[in-house]
């Protein structure tokens, strides 16, 4: 087990973010929030990998070999599904955005303020 | 029973989306309140079940053995029971006021809110940190799609991106938090991880995991600097729907770090730091929260603020860390939950009559809603824990075990504070449905300028005011008389003291132990938490006058203060990962 798979995770999940706090276009957005989320990814894939571990599927493999953590693979699953639902929601809001305002810049958002 | 309550409407929803547009209307909606209203029901019975010890249930029959935890459990003790409890009760109201007053619900409406409320109760009674994060995730997503409802208009648009947005950050961070809790003990299972982590020393990583769960619940509770989003999203959400935001999903943050922190690491964190840090926070968000409601003309937004200040209070009542600051807190939740949706019913209702929901714009303009109008008025004063009525009871307790802790500074601070925001919202509804006051104040917030049209709307569906003020106002009766149900804060203090001790709850999910709920002490108000309501009540009513004829207010630090509420989701993301890292840095100065 080495550092550098929580490595490109803390970074994949920073750039992620950074991309969010400074993004001109809400597609460009969205896609940074997922970016961010690919970090997570990694991270709990990282954390259930065994060296030489097979895929944990049971059924015709005899008991006693090495997998790779099981849980950590449903979870990233769970949270690939929530990704993708948020992400679809938040694109549906960025083309309604654009139908409205004609532009996809985050600045066209701001109706409430103070 | 336990299954049901996030099975039926999970079962619910997807048919109604399947088969609802066949349907009349009026069938779809009256399935909808009836799943909701049949929830609720089992949710007291719950509620009741669990006063003599909390209720474990390992799904699909997993139950722990060898005393690892191998299943999902859901582990209901009174509280989150009862918060389940007022969760769906919120849920039926708030359908039965859209089935009147919406006329385009639709059937996807139904199914959002029953999902909705599906989360919610599933995030409540949920005992294991991923499920947690698993129905955070649900409710949110919910709670976005209601948000951007009225897709059409501008206001929407906005609250739901920077709402959806901002709480996926704080979901991706309690998720790296919940991932780095699970590489370090093995375990999901809230009783699990708080054995394996009590036999450790607390490092660096344990520190690190807390504080991104606690940072990813303070976002869904809207507490100061997480809480951008929420004044954004609240303000322009559907009336119906600020009903389950504002009443039950805020405060539901606040009982996730509960649960998090003394089933799962309250062996390896000591309270003293940690109680003067969560403190802190609590008290900033109930500062700036009361300050900005004060200053908001939008009655939305106004009400929003309100949510904040109080998710504040709640945290500071939880940040005590005693059985009675947490009854309390529960206590309080529920009965301001339930005025704070009478309330954004209120609203609702000024909204679908008058127009534009202005303080500035309607003075005067609501006098001829008389029963939405007391609703408002007395829903306002509510605010303020008058004793002894509704949130009273919860703040005494609160009060009182500040006082024992030797916080003796703390109780009248949260008077103050809470005097400043009920006192917005008494302001507000003495314009609109009395007429008074000044017609111009240059130091409020508009969102709205332009003028009303100058006959009153009708009512849709030619229902009488009356008719559709009547869940607002069962809301507000049902919040004020919740303080005289015999015994609550004995049961509530009781049912407390067993949820604050881990070794117990560790012993009832791993190794199936019963362990009796202590019997309820014989809790009440002291003297001195009269005094502080009476005063607080006083003081509101002082204050709500000077903000109708003399709002006089410091320029500078108040122009600052809007200028940091920019609506910007770039802004609003950095300012969650900044309180991350400052909640982070804090918790790592203190136990590292």
């Amino acid at each position: 087990m080495t550092v550098f798979p929580y490595l490109v995770a803390c970074f994949v999940f920073l750039v992620g973010l950074a991309g969010v706090v400074t993004s001109r276009n809400l597609i460009h957005l969205v896609v940074s929030l997922g970016v961010a989320q690919s970090g997570t990814y990694v991270l709990l894939l990282a954390i259930g990998y065994r060296e030489g571990g097979t895929a944990p599927v049971f059924g015709d493999v005899p008991q006693t070999r090495k997998a790779v953590d099981p849980v950590v693979q449903a979870l990233t699953l769970t949270d690939v599904v929530v990704g993708v639902t948020v992400t679809a929601l938040l694109l549906a809001l960025a083309l309604q955005v654009r139908k409205r305002e004609q532009t996809l810049d985050p600045d066209a958002l701001h109706t409430v303020r103070g | 029973v336990i299954p049901l309550l996030v099975a039926l409407p999970f079962l619910v929803a997807p048919a109604l989306a399947a088969v609802g547009r066949f349907l009349p209307a009026a069938v779809d909606d009256v399935v909808a309140i009836v799943t909701a209203a049949a929830v609720s029901v089992l949710a007291f019975l719950l509620v009741l079940d669990s006063l003599d010890g909390p209720v474990h249930y390992a799904f699909g029959g997993w139950e722990a053995r060898d005393e690892i935890a191998l299943g999902v459990v859901f582990s209901a003790d009174a509280l989150s029971a009862g918060l389940a409890a007022l969760a769906s009760l919120l849920a039926t109201a708030s359908l039965a006021f859209a089935w009147r007053s919406f006329d385009e619900t639709g059937a996807l409406f139904n199914v959002l809110m029953l999902g909705f409320l599906a989360g919610m109760t599933g995030f409540a009674l949920a005992a294991d940190l991923f499920t947690m994060f698993v129905f955070f995730e649900l409710m949110g997503v919910c709670a976005f799609a209601l948000t951007a409802y009225r897709i059409d208009e501008p206001g929407p648009l906005q609250g739901a991106f920077n709402f959806a947005v901002v709480n996926s950050v704080g979901a991706l961070l309690a998720l790296v938090g919940i991932a780095l809790v699970y590489g370090r003990t093995g375990a999901l299972n809230l009783a699990q991880v708080g054995e394996t982590l009590a036999g450790e020393p607390t490092d660096g990583l344990v520190i690190v995991a807390f504080a991104l769960v606690a940072a990813g619940f303070m976002v869904k509770a809207g507490i100061v600097p997480f809480h951008f989003w929420l004044s954004d999203a609240y303000a322009v959400a559907p009336g119906a729907v600020c009903v389950l935001l504002s009443g039950v999903m805020s405060d539901l943050g606040i009982h996730g770090i509960a649960r998090v922190y003394w089933h799962g690491f309250s062996g390896s964190l000591d309270d003293g730091a940690l109680r003067a840090i969560l403190l802190g926070f609590g008290i900033a968000t109930a500062a700036l929260g009361a300050v900005m409601a004060w200053l908001q003309a939008d009655l939305k937004r106004m009400l929003a603020f309100v949510t904040i200040s109080h998710a504040g209070v709640f945290l500071a009542g939880t940040a005590l860390l005693t059985p009675e600051g947490l009854a309390g807190t529960v206590l309080y939740v529920a009965a301001d939950g339930l005025v704070k949706a009478a309330l954004f019913l209120a609203v609702a209702i000024v909204v679908l009559r008058v127009g534009h929901p202005d303080e500035l714009l309607l003075r005067g303009r609501g006098r001829h809603l008389r029963v939405t109008g007391t609703v408002f008025l007395l829903g306002g004063l509510a605010m303020a824990a008058p004793p002894p009525f509704g949130s009273f009871l919860g703040r005494a307790l609160v009060d009182d075990s500040a006082r024992e802790l030797g916080l003796g500074w703390l109780p009248p601070l949260l008077v103050v504070l809470g005097a400043v925001a009920a006192a917005a919202v008494v302001r507000a509804g003495a314009r609109v449905f009395l007429g008074l006051g000044v017609e111009r104040d240059l130091r409020l917030s508009r969102q709205h300028e332009e003028e009303l049209e100058a006959e009153p709307k009708r009512a849709p569906s030619g229902l009488a005011p009356f008719a559709l003020s009547l869940p607002a106002a069962a809301l507000l009766a049902a919040g004020l008389v919740l303080a005289f149900l015999p015994g609550i804060a004995g049961e509530a203090v009781a049912d407390a003291s067993h949820f604050v001790d881990r070794p117990a709850y560790a012993r009832e999910v791993l190794r199936g132990a019963s362990v009796e709920v202590p019997p309820a002490p014989d809790a009440g108000p002291s003297r001195v938490a009269y005094a502080y309501a009476l005063g607080g009540t006083a003081l509101t009513l002082v204050l709500a006058a000077a903000g109708l004829y003399r709002n006089r207010l410091p320029r500078a630090p108040v122009a600052a203060l809007r200028r940091l509420h920019t609506g910007a989701v770039g802004d609003e993301v950095a300012w969650t990962l900044a309180g991350a890292a400052v909640l982070g840095g804090l918790l790592a100065l203190a136990y590292a």
